[in-house]
């Protein structure tokens, strides 16, 4: 239990999925212009991430392996992700529509994401079992989900501020993304992996 | 004909990283140094201009409505032949770029010129158009390379430049520095343009 519980802390603080390994900045700097929208998105990357990582371990193991050809996993992962979070979309809509009118829109977003390809990737790299892989995936969605939510607040207030003219918009963005992960970086070292 | 205005347009006017605000990913994870950067760079330049000539010839023949899933095999098809040749020609790199190299198939720019390029146009400007973008996706990770390198270790490509008088902040290379460093290019190139438009003006009002 403890394993596992380490694993999550060390997936979601530690090693912050954006502020420490940089993926899924698109979405990082795209999203966060205001709470709100924030987070739905980070529930719509927390469920998508796990349920995908999931999904690809299957494949991985029963599918690609004993095929081998694994050389062909990131064509794989891609279409099994890209095919998977349609049908969500569709289901969602058709039987859920008040949670599709709050996160609908961003679940297409989320289809061909850094973040959502990644932690398969990782999983596979590290050869995780099934339940370490789905751990990794919640744990990376939800330090996702904080760092994209703290980031939306510090932009919020951002907007309020005397900025330099060249720095304002994107350019400011950056540099509080830097100082977010200059905080993250003294979580560093805490849980050796 | 406007082919040199579509290969030029990707270095500055829409530069991938700094204009469009796309890939950023790669644009920070591998730019702690030039040589690694260069290396993605003209990695996401060749998958970019094959997937624009392979998504331009057969734009008559992919039906609209599934275009999105086609788009995305055959960059996963074309970035899988690239990390294929990485690993079997460039083992250190392909080592040191890991998990960034699998993910060019993610890469927001690739699929967004194959989608606003690619498929309305003929084969050979399709081609220019993804050198192009390509080279501007170069020249931005090169500059933010050089700036981490020559700040974090006071080396170029490796080449001592700074005397040992130089105490490198090893911020530069971590993580934060690398949203740092961006930031203050961002702003720069702002600076720069608007001095361009200001000069532009000036002239303006002499004629």
């Amino acid at each position: 239990m403890k394993e596992y519980l380490l694993l999550f802390v060390g997936a979601a603080i530690v090693n912050n999925f954006v502020l420490t390994r940089y993926l899924g900045l698109c979405i990082f700097f795209g999203v966060s212009k205001n709470f709100h929208a924030s987070s739905s998105m980070g529930l719509a990357i927390i469920s998508v991430i796990t349920m995908s990582s999931m999904l690809t371990w299957v494949i991985e193991h029963f599918i690609l392996i004993p095929l081998g050809v694994l050389f062909l996993k990131t064509i794989v992962f891609v279409v099994v992700i890209a095919v998977f979070v349609q049908l969500l979309e569709m289901v969602i809509k058709k039987f859920m529509p008040t949670l599709y009118n709050i996160w609908g829109i961003y679940l297409l977003l989320v289809a061909t994401n850094c973040v959502i390809l990644g932690v398969p990737l990782i999983n596979s790299e590290a050869h995780f079992d099934f339940i370490k892989s789905t751990v990794n995936a919640l744990g990376s969605g939800t330090g996702f989900a904080i760092a994209l939510i703290l980031f939306a607040s510090l932009r919020e207030k951002a907007q309020f501020s005397n900025i330099p003219k060249s720095l304002d918009g994107l350019g400011i963005a950056f540099i509080l993304a830097g100082m977010l992960a200059l905080a993250f970086q003294g979580f560093g070292g805490m849980i050796p992996l | 004909m406007n082919l040199w205005k579509e290969f030029t347009k990707g270095l500055l006017d829409e530069n991938p990283i700094f204009r469009l605000a796309l890939s950023l990913c790669p644009a920070l994870a591998v730019t702690s140094n030039v040589y690694n950067a260069l290396g993605m760079g003209f990695t996401v330049m060749f998958v970019i201009t094959c997937n624009n000539m392979s998504v331009s010839i057969f734009r008559n023949v992919i039906h609209p409505k599934v275009r999105v899933p086609v788009y995305i095999i055959s960059i996963a098809t074309i970035v899988t032949v690239a990390m294929l040749v990485l690993e079997a020609f460039f083992p250190v790199l392909f080592k040191e770029l890991g998990i960034y190299l699998s993910l060019v198939v993610v890469f927001a720019i690739i699929l967004a010129r194959a989608e606003v390029f690619a498929a309305k146009n003929k084969v050979i400007p399709s081609m220019i158009d993804g050198l192009g973008m390509g080279l501007g996706f170069v020249f931005a990770m090169a500059v933010i390379g050089g700036v981490r390198e020559l700040i974090g270790n006071g080396s170029l490509l490796g080449y001592q430049i700074l005397g040992s008088w130089y105490h490198p902040p090893l911020i530069a290379v971590l993580a934060p520095g690398g949203f740092i460093v961006i930031g203050f290019i961002i702003g720069v190139l702002n600076l720069i343009e608007k001095r361009k438009q200001q000069r532009l003006e000036q002239k303006g009002g002499q004629a």
